[in-house]
């Protein structure tokens, strides 16, 4: 078989100050998968994700030990922003820039340099038929983003980051501020971005991660306790304590 | 329900006389300013040189001279302020001795402005031998003005919502790129509050130009950055203390004209506030 991994954490600790958030992560994503990772709140899912990408070390007290490889490459090499253009982010709640939309979108092209206007242009307008928002917005991309409702904004989030081509888009609990039709269209954009992207979705519904992911791991207290493909980590997890979560007997 | 009702009212009474007794004063100092120089004020007074020991003519090269120190000061002293706030916010990492430096900031805008005349006077005057001139005058004006520039700049900048910046990190932007695009757009009407507050109390100081550029009687007006120049509160406080016979209404109407040149500035900083909330509003 083919090596299809394009992630792979190396005996990964986190730590915040004196505190660990992580606790020797060890986990390979593959290319093109949407990795589910479920857990209850404090469980380190959301410090590993931000620490594919790096914003962990926004904060100052932050530091971490072991490996992260992207495409066979130890990232820690690799600068900020061109490892940030690779890996895009999706916030828990839709972070527009108070611009219009088009503004909102074109910002990424034109932190990389595109100036060109008609290629910009083309940029959003694939972004966001992509995101399935460009029906929606097509006649008023000059509207303030937060003026379009809480489930546009959060397409429009997943526009923006599709804007800079990355390869991986992280989803850190995209839908708990949605109602379930808005929800319903992140999933099925989603679906359709599988075809050229890597996904890995943090969320705190277990359903959504069983809806939507084809492996799923489970986080629990910083410890990754099971990571297997979904149905089976559902329907006969390995260990009790993954079966008593996505039973419902805690979270 | 009639005791809450009445502490209701005795609050809006106590509040509303508070906010009188402020806005009183400073409404009252301005009719008896207008009222007492108004019947001075002519084109004469504004475009003419003092003449008979300042007790006739105009005030033109003291107005001048004040503009000159404010456009020296702003030139000194918004560039580096400015820059050393994004420094301080965006860059300097949280240690105790970025904290001591924001401290020593936020204390320094508390020094009688005197203290910096006779710093200005002894760096910039004398060791630096800049003369007392315009150069000396404006830098210690500036240095003057950099406390308040640099607290009113930083608190902008905070205010500005971190989101925004990790939405521009996580796109890929460089921390430079993040604050020219995500962060100063946002933080320049509140910059600007602060900067045109400062430069209207640069502009009315008379303790700092004392010693360092401020002609007593110099009627033409300045040739180089090196020469001294009459200046508006300097003047106000020679012609009311020192000159003796000295009308009245002359005095206030060069109150008045330091008023209008403050109220001029704020006029334009507030209307390009207008203009860049219209830009930018979230």
């Amino acid at each position: 078989m083919v090596d299809r991994t394009i992630i792979k954490a190396a005996n990964l600790n986190s730590y915040f100050g004196t505190v660990q958030a992580l606790k020797n992560i060890n986990l390979e994503i593959y290319k093109n998968e949407i990795l589910g990772i479920i857990g209850p709140a404090n469980s380190g899912k959301t410090t590993f994700l931000r620490a594919l990408n790096r914003l962990n070390n926004l904060n100052d007290t932050y530091s971490q030990t072991g490996e992260i490889f992207l495409d066979g490459q130890d990232i820690s090499g690799v600068s900020d922003n061109i490892l940030r253009k690779k890996i895009g982010i999706i916030f828990a709640l839709p972070q527009v820039l108070p611009v219009s939309i088009y503004n909102n979108i074109a910002y990424g092209p034109k932190v990389h340099g595109i100036t060109d206007k008609k290629t910009v242009g083309e940029i959003v307008e694939n972004a966001l038929k992509k995101a399935y928002l460009w029906d929606e917005v097509k006649d008023r991309l000059d509207l303030p983003a937060p003026r379009l409702s809480g489930g546009q904004q959060q397409r429009l989030c997943i526009a923006r980051t599709l804007a800079i081509e990355p390869e991986i888009i992280l989803y850190d609990e995209p839908c708990s501020g949605l109602d379930p039709i808005s929800t319903a269209k992140i999933e099925d954009a989603m679906q359709q971005l599988k075809e050229n992207y890597t996904q890995i979705l943090v969320t705190n519904n277990t359903k959504q991660a069983a809806r939507v992911s084809e492996r799923c791991g489970f986080f629990l207290m910083g410890e990754l306790v099971e990571i297997s493909e979904t149905t089976a980590l559902f329907t006969h997890p390995e260990d009790q304590r993954t079966d008593d979560y996505v039973t419902g007997r805690f979270g | 329900m009639s005791t809450a009702r009445g502490r209701e009212k005795t609050a809006f009474i106590i509040l509303g006389f508070a906010t009188l007794l402020v806005v009183l004063p400073i409404v009252l100092t301005i009719f008896y300013i207008v009222k007492n120089g108004f019947s001075a004020i002519s084109w004469e007074f504004i475009t003419q040189s003092p003449r008979n020991g300042m007790r006739q003519g105009g005030i033109f090269p003291a107005i001048v001279g004040t503009i000159i120190l404010i456009i020296g000061t702003m030139v000194f002293s918004l560039p580096l302020g400015i820059l050393s706030a994004i420094y301080l916010v965006e860059y300097a990492r949280d240690n105790a001795f970025t904290r001591l430096i924001k401290l020593s900031v936020v204390n320094l805008s508390g020094i009688p402005s005197i203290v910096y005349g006779l710093f200005g006077f002894t760096l910039f005057v004398l060791f630096l031998r800049l003369g007392t001139s315009i150069l000396a005058g404006a830098l210690t004006l500036s240095i003057m003005s950099l406390p308040v520039i640099i607290t009113a700049t930083k608190e902008a900048i905070e205010a500005v919502p971190y989101s925004f910046r990790e939405i521009s990190f996580s796109l890929g932007a460089t921390r430079w790129q993040t604050v020219r695009y995500c962060v100063l757009p946002y933080a320049i009407p509140g910059i600007l509050t602060g900067t045109v507050l400062s430069l209207s109390r640069a502009a009315g100081e008379t303790a700092p130009i004392l010693f360092t550029v401020a002609a007593f009687y110099l009627p033409r007006l300045p040739r180089s950055v090196f020469d001294q120049v009459m200046a508006l509160p300097y003047h106000l406080y020679v012609i009311t203390t020192q000159v003796p016979n000295m009308p009245a209404s002359i005095s206030f109407a060069t109150a008045f004209v330091l008023i209008a040149l403050v109220f001029l500035m704020n006029l334009v900083s507030i209307l390009l506030r207008v203009h860049f909330r219209k830009k930018k509003q979230w």
